[in-house]
């Protein structure tokens, strides 16, 4: 039987045949953990016994979900995860200054390339999908045995096909498309299952990419992933410090299922509160006026989605009832917003703009919503109180829709203010 | 291993199982003390040591708390049957030491109350009171030996010190 592009890398890091279904235990590349995850996952580790961890460079510790530190319980947290990097040696250890989210750096640092298999105790570890690697989220205590061992134990998952074709309009991006189909197959559409996007994949950006494999934990799968092309080789070389292997999806490959998608006929999509299922295009949106935008994260806070919002945004000011919140999400995407006067334009339009933090997506800090408040944000989940009050709401939406909405001051397309 | 079944529906997540409330201690027992009681206020009396969990789909969707399946291996749980679990949740029952099984035919056929013993050598599940059997795929060698040790620390310990 023909394998999928993920169950092609398990098979190869088993060394033998594998079928859907089947447990393995792999050889992983890397192991990731932030400032909330790390602590619990070191606590296990030390039980464990080992003088070492099993390599000081195939570790990353990104604390960026509190950072700078929001309290003192915070700093703490931050202070455990640094003392064993310093202990133990760990190359990868990324300070505030240096930090960014850790699913937009670990790509950007080319710590994860093509071929991978990458676990992180961190939900959205399956944004580097897009650079067609395996990489999945884990618990704590598969954080702390693979740092002792170097490796992690799987269940091949069987695999749904998304057949793209066609190019995206002018304001569509990645973030429409990911949230078109979760509208589609719902929350648990993909439960367990990898989502594998092939098919005329070169209109989308590896941005549009990262965005779209970075949702794919909001269907429910296990992982999304991409095909190589041009644009993966592109992005990977010039970053890769070490020799990786491109992966394809066998000719007579097995899906449980196959969706045909034009991405020419994606709208600007909204998902409503309190799921990322409950999605709408622009047009069907009606009248929802806002409190709050935010963008940025692991989702929408790479260079492309500060490109839009600039362009959007110029020349122009934030609706004096809005607030407006951006957070490039590395130091490096920050950096080469200063350079190209992205700030300079977010500043005067009546944005604020934030060193790279997990922040306000999770609800954590520069941005929390009171009671009744309503947040239209380029992150990846509007769960009941994700970004603060029970009672407040959060609609998803691409970058480009959350830029004309904070003009605006109502949930509005591109269209009405490009 | 055979116990009595608890059985319950669909989409039982993280929350029900251990509210967040009680996240501030990773105390097994405090938390057993508290699980399931959202949507069951009587598991923890009638629960018996070896009794088997029964439930429908996506068993443990939500967060990835390890709480969840500490909680109710504590509470005295030999086993839990669904029809399919939620990922993180499935490989955290592992990795602490709580057997899992997905079955759907067993997850529907098997009534609250009923008498289920399980062999997890050959997978085979049976309905003793109601005499039917089930087959579900068997684990592993290496993932056997994750639960036997009672779990993924233990099971590294023994390989690595
Ligand atoms: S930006 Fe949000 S979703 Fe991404 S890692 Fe941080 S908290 Fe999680």
């Amino acid at each position: 039987m023909g394998l999928t592009l993920t169950q092609k890398i398990l098979a190869y890091k088993a060394g033998y045949e594998v079928k859907p279904g089947d447990l393995i235990e792999i050889d992983v590349d890397m192991v990731l953990g932030n400032d909330v995850t790390s602590p619990v996952a070191i606590k296990e580790f030390l039980k464990i016994g080992v003088k070492e961890v099993f390599d000081k460079e195939k570790i990353a510790l990104v604390p960026d979900h509190f950072v700078p530190n929001k309290d003192i319980k915070s700093a703490e947290q931050v202070n455990i995860v640094r003392k064993f990097a310093r202990e133990y040696g760990i190359v990868n250890f990324f300070e505030v200054g240096q930090m960014g989210i850790e699913h937009a750096l670990l790509p950007e640092k080319g710590l994860v390339l093509p071929g991978d298999v990458v676990i992180g105790a961190d939900s959205h570890t399956c944004t580097y999908g897009a650079i067609t690697c395996f990489s999945t989220g884990i618990g704590s205590t598969d954080m702390a045995c693979a740092m002792a061992t170097g490796k992690a134990w799987f269940k091949v998952p069987e695999a749904i096909k998304f057949n793209l074709k066609g190019k995206l309009g002018k304001w569509v991006s990645g973030k429409d498309v990911i949230l078109y189909i979760i509208g589609m197959i719902g929350v648990d559409g993909a439960l367990y299952k990898s989502m594998e996007f092939t098919g005329d994949i070169s209109s989308l950006s590896i941005d549009d990419r990262f965005t779209i494999a970075n949702m794919a934990i909001e269907a429910g799968a296990k992982n999304g992933i991409f095909d190589y092309d041009e644009i993966t080789e592109a992005y990977v070389l010039g970053r890769a410090k070490r020799n990786y292997k491109v992966f394809k999806a066998d000719d007579d490959a097995e899906y449980v299922k196959t969706y045909d998608i034009d991405l020419s006929m994606i709208k600007p999509q909204v998902a409503f509160p309190h799921l990322p299922e409950n999605t709408k295009s622009i047009d069907d949106v009606g009248s929802v006026k806002i409190d709050q935008v935010v963008i940025g994260s692991c989702t929408n806070g790479r260079l492309q989605d500060m490109e839009v919002t600039y362009e959007i945004l110029k020349g122009k000011k934030v609706h004096p009832d809005v607030r407006l919140i951006i957070f490039p999400a590395t130091q490096d995407i920050y950096l080469e917003c200063v350079r190209r006067g992205y700030i300079e334009e977010f500043i005067k339009a009546g944005a604020a703009v934030s060193t790279p933090t997990c922040g306000p997506c999770l609800g954590g800090h520069m941005g929390i919503l009171a009671k009744g408040e309503r947040a239209i944000s380029t992150t990846n989940r509007n769960f009941v109180g994700r970004m603060g009050h029970t009672e407040s709401e959060v609609y998803l939406a691409s970058p480009a829709v959350a830029a004309a909405s904070a003009i605006k001051g109502y949930i509005a397309s591109p269209e009405e203010v490009a | 291993m055979e116990g009595k079944a608890i059985k319950y529906g669909d989409n039982v997540d993280t929350d029900v199982i251990i509210p967040a409330r009680f996240l501030n201690t990773s105390d097994p027992k405090e938390l057993a003390s508290h699980c399931m009681e959202d949507l069951d206020k009587n598991f923890k009396d009638k629960v018996k040591p070896g009794d088997i969990m029964v439930a429908g789909d996506n068993f443990g969707c939500g967060s990835s708390r390890e709480h969840a399946p500490i909680a109710i291996k504590e509470s005295g749980i030999s086993c839990v049957i669904a029809k399919s679990f939620a990922r993180i949740f499935y490989r955290n029952a592992i990795n602490i030491g709580l057997p899992i099984l997905e079955c759907p035919e067993a997850a529907s056929s098997i009534e609250d109350g009923d008498i289920v013993s399980v062999d997890f050598e050959t997978g085979v599940i049976k309905d003793i009171t109601k005499g039917i059997e089930f087959k579900s795929q068997p684990f592993p060698e290496f993932i056997k030996k994750i639960i036997e040790c009672g779990g993924l620390v233990n099971y590294v310990k023994e390989k690595v010190v």
